[in-house]
């Protein structure tokens, strides 16, 4: 039996099944509407964060050698992070994230498009491919783009791919920490509505090339592009971006820091239907003093991350938003105590951790597990498209379905199982 | 409001046809100032062939501004405008191009153009890294700076063995995202036939990966180093000659123990010369022109015709016989009455779209690198680059100009907004020149495009001329963002702008900046 016979055979005996009643119910739970991606930025250590090895001994836990229980028996995360160790029910950790890469380039674009590189294209990141499906050709009729950056492009490849520049990030720029979080272009600071017509009339009156050269296709985008913008300048989207608006407890209970309140910003985001929003976490790639970095930065991430998880579901959104957490790869668990390093961790591509929450996932379930000391996948290795195809699944997007290069091509969304590894959808958290 | 906007395009242009009939045109001029030459005796003959003819010539000002930005990628400096429009020299167009053709920012800008061409950057997915990448840029820097004959340019790249670092054209076979023959052939048939490479038919294609089947990579102990090399294993594993078709349909030869990209490289430097002189034409004629004679530029087949096959065999012709000289390629295009005639529709014309057949200028926004050097030219300060290359040894100068930039992977989130190319195809189609809605929001209405024009070093002296000046002021804001004077119409609109009620004159003055630079005729070249 060929691929696609099989593919139809499938699908046959799922229509069948379909009839009968689900025994789990798993069928009929609503898709998830949007995604927060936290793209953990140069890439966690997965030792001191949801993957403790205490029995390994010093030079693989550093000064972490107690990790902490959490509300699900027998689940320990990392010592630094108690507020998410209380939501455990939460989320499911998955620790057998593997890809073999140790390159931030090559693992970056594995974890974030499911494909291995070199094929001559370069494939577009999850977000884009929501955006292509969820966006505009979808009937996504919201003011903010449908694929939100906060605040920085991750800049290693162009997140859109071959689907081209329709589906780029809008990447927000500003800092949400900031008094006045000055989104680039839709938050102006010192200018009066009145001024802004004023200018508006000026720009329009002066414009003598566009008014003797009629029929220019770019110009007439242009010009509805200007009638958009200002409706934006001067309507109430940009309230959607004033985080002034939030109760001060809110705020600080995600933690004033860039990443706190662009979680924050994120389930704004999320109330206005954004379907798929990244924040791009810096600071993870931490070769020297990685423990003094991570005694400052733990702390960001437990408060802004159980802050995010837990007001999602006092909104009742955490059910249709899928909160997921991970970078391209985890650190080296063998510590390096020498100089240059000072108590350093490396790239690490053969065994890490992400996180999956809401959207429909199952929390408190920990799939996959690593060996003593973290170095290699004991069990159920997950491989890139394994997650990003459940992910997309989960979304009621079909991985296996196709998106069209410029030339008009039909790509797999994910890689067959000839093309890149893999294990399977996550099932376990479905 | 949309009808009002409307009615408002409808009164402009009825009040602009009125110019074009009587008063002068800020953008056209009464009579050619330059005679005609081979390249127009084509496109004319072509044009009648469709009824159509070359439409009236620029005006001097619309010149200076569109040769600058075609050949140097930036904008003339208002004292550069204003001695050419006071020039009474009848030979200045000529002589203000062969001017340009010597300038450093000549260089700067086919460089950024032949860095997307050979997709050089140190990250994914050409992986070149940091040192890689300035030999290389360097090597294509020194090429076109001494003016490198095309053809030895070409054959060095694709013959050339050596460690990245010390012999750059090897670089050309790290820059391709897959390093299998059959990617390295269609990388070479792109970047140098103009032609995809799954247009050709199978046997041509099997034989030009055959031809790069060879090229083999080693790693040295220094750090990102490679060694790019001939196998010298034999092509045909029984030995003996091996019989290979080249793409215009001809056999070649590879004898046994030699490098078979040379025989590639011998042919299409030589019989196969023509092939790769209208490739390369048709190329310079879509970034000068806007469209290529084959359109688009890199998709040159059988089934896709030119549209003035004279045109292309003229100019093909002619590099061929000047020894591949660009310069003098470039020359022969910008001192066409087909390069210097009006953007502008004819009058009666109507709405025309696209202009046909080249009975127009083509009307086309910007490159990113173009708009950002012409912001931070305005506001004095360089543009904040990043880049996510992991090693510390990466320092850009704040006084680096964009079009100068060798490193596809340092970027910033202005060049990722206005569509610079990500360098990963070599199309190019990869650069995208179209506005999007987050373009100009950015321009209209973002705190850094904002400082850099309330705060403009370049502008504040007309920004603080007092009342008295205040035709001069305006003409001096106009003659530095748009290379020209203002019209008479213009002025008034303006002045009457000065004369909001609590607005004062230094900021009405930057308002005035503001909004000619979120104007067409700043963000397109025309």
């Amino acid at each position: 039996m060929n691929n696609k016979v099989m593919r139809y055979f499938i699908a046959a005996v799922a229509a069948l099944c379909a009839l009968a009643p689900v025994a789990g119910a798993a069928e009929s739970k609503p898709y998830a509407k949007s995604v927060i991606q936290i793209w953990m930025w140069g890439g966690p250590s997965h030792l001191d964060t949801f993957d403790p090895k205490p029995a390994a001994g010093r030079d693989y836990t550093g000064p972490y050698d107690s990790p902490i229980s959490t509300n699900v028996p027998g689940v320990f995360v990392g010592q630094k992070l108690p507020l998410l160790a209380a939501m455990a029910d939460k989320y499911a950790i998955i620790r057998s994230m593997t890809h073999g890469s140790n390159a931030h380039e090559t693992a970056a674009y594995m974890m974030q498009t499911g494909h291995e590189p070199g094929v001559g294209l370069v494939y577009p990141s999850l977000g884009a491919i929501v955006s292509y499906f969820k966006g505009a050709k979808a009937g996504y009729a919201g003011k903010i783009p449908p694929y939100v950056v906060l605040t920085e492009s991750q800049g290693r490849f162009s997140e859109e791919g071959f689907l081209g520049p329709l589906y780029k990030p809008f990447i927000t720029g500003g800092d949400p920490a900031k008094k006045v979080f000055a989104v680039d272009g839709i938050v102006s600071e010192g200018l009066t509505d009145a001024r802004q017509k004023e200018r508006r009339a000026l720009l329009d009156s002066l414009d003598t090339l566009g008014a003797t050269t009629p029929g220019i296709p770019d110009f007439a985008l242009a010009e509805r592009y200007e009638g958009e913008a200002y409706e934006m300048i001067l309507g109430p989207t940009k309230q959607v971006f004033d985080l002034s608006s939030e109760p001060d407890q809110v705020r600080e209970r995600y933690g004033r820091t860039t990443f706190g309140q662009s979680c924050l910003m994120a389930r704004r985001l999320v109330e206005q239907g954004v379907p798929y929003i990244t924040i791009n976490y810096k600071g993870w790639d931490t070769h020297k003093d990685h423990f003094g970095a991570m005694d400052k930065m733990l702390p960001e991430l437990d408060k802004g991350l159980s802050a995010l998880l837990a007001d999602l579901e006092a909104k009742g959104l955490l059910d249709t938003t899928i909160v997921w957490w991970g970078g391209e790869f985890g650190r080296t668990p063998k510590v390096s105590w020498e100089a240059p390093w000072n108590g350093g961790r490396s790239h690490f591509g053969a065994a890490f951790s992400v996180l999956l929450a809401g959207g429909g996932f199952k929390g408190g379930v920990v799939v996959g597990a690593t060996d003593a000391r973290g170095e290699t996948v004991a069990e159920r290795p997950v491989y890139p498209r394994d997650l990003l195809g459940t992910i997309l699944e989960r979304m009621g997007i079909d991985p296996d379905g196709t998106i069209p290069t410029p030339q008009g091509l039909d790509m797999a969304i994910m890689p067959s199982s000839g093309a890149a590894p893999g294990s399977g959808r996550l099932t376990e958290i479905e | 409001m949309r009808t009002t906007s409307f009615t408002i395009v409808l009164l402009l242009a009825a009040v602009a046809s009125l110019h074009a009939a009587g008063a002068a045109s800020p953008y056209e001029a009464a009579a050619w100032p330059i005679s005609a030459n081979a390249v127009d005796r084509e496109v004319e003959k072509s044009l009648k062939g469709a009824g159509l003819a070359l439409r009236a010539p620029t005006s001097d000002a619309v010149f200076i501004r569109r040769v600058y930005l075609d050949a140097l990628g930036a904008m003339p400096a208002a004292a550069e405008t204003k001695a050419f429009l006071a020039d009474p020299d009848p030979g200045k167009r000529a002589a203000l191009v062969a001017k340009l053709l010597e300038r450093e920012e000549f260089v700067d800008y086919l460089s950024l153009k032949w860095g997307d061409l050979l997709r050089i950057k140190s990250e994914f997915p050409s992986n070149l890294w940091p040192n890689a990448v300035q030999a290389y840029n360097r090597w294509i820097r020194d090429a076109i700076a001494s003016n490198k004959p095309y053809d030895r340019f070409v054959a060095e790249l694709l013959t050339s063995s050596g460690s990245n670092f010390r012999d750059p054209p090897v670089n050309f076979f790290r820059a391709i995202p897959g390093r299998d023959p059959a990617s390295i052939a269609g990388a070479v048939s792109l970047a140098f036939l103009g032609a995809r490479y799954d247009a050709w038919p199978k046997e041509i294609r099997q034989s030009m990966a055959a031809f790069f089947s060879r090229v083999a990579y080693k790693k040295t102990l220094e750090w990102k180093e490679e060694i790019v090399y001939p196998d010298p294993r034999p092509l045909d594993a029984t030995g003996g000659d091996v019989r290979l078709t080249l793409p215009d349909g001809t056999a070649a030869i590879v004898p046994d123990g030699t490098d078979p990209r040379k025989i590639f490289a011998a042919w299409l430097t030589g019989p196969g010369k023509t092939m790769l002189a209208r490739a390369f034409v048709n190329r310079a004629w879509y970034w000068l022109m806007g469209t290529g004679i084959v359109e688009p530029a890199d998709d040159i087949r059988p089934g896709n015709p030119p549209a003035s096959p004279g045109t292309l065999n003229l100019l093909a012709d002619e590099f061929i016989a000047s020894g591949f000289n660009v310069k003098k390629l470039y020359a022969l295009i910008l001192t066409s009455r087909t390069y210097q005639q009006s953007s502008l529709p004819a009058p009666g014309e109507g709405a025309t779209p696209a202009p046909a057949g080249f009975a127009r200028y083509a009307i086309r926004r910007l490159d990113a690198e173009v708009i950002i050097d012409a912001l931070c030219r305005i506001g004095g300060s360089g543009e904040r680059y990043s880049s996510p290359i992991p090693e510390p040894f990466t320092y850009i100068p704040p006084a680096q100009r964009t079009i100068a930039l060798a490193d596809g992977s340092i970027t910033s989130p202005f060049l990722v907004k206005f569509g610079r190319p990500a360098r990963d195809t070599g199309l190019e189609s990869e650069r995208n020149n179209h506005p999007t809605a987050e373009q100009v929001l950015y321009l209209l209405n973002s705190t850094d495009v904002k400082k850099r024009i309330d705060a403009s070093p370049l502008l504040s002296a007309a920004y603080n001329m007092p009342t008295a000046k205040r035709d001069d002021q305006i003409k001096a804001i106009y003659l530095e963002l748009l290379s020209r004077p203002p019209t008479a119409a213009e002025t008034a609109k303006a002045r009457e702008y000065f004369a909001t009620p609590g607005l004062a004159s230094r900021q009405a003055a930057a308002d005035l900046a503001w909004a000619l630079v979120n104007g067409k005729e700043f963000l397109y070249r025309h």
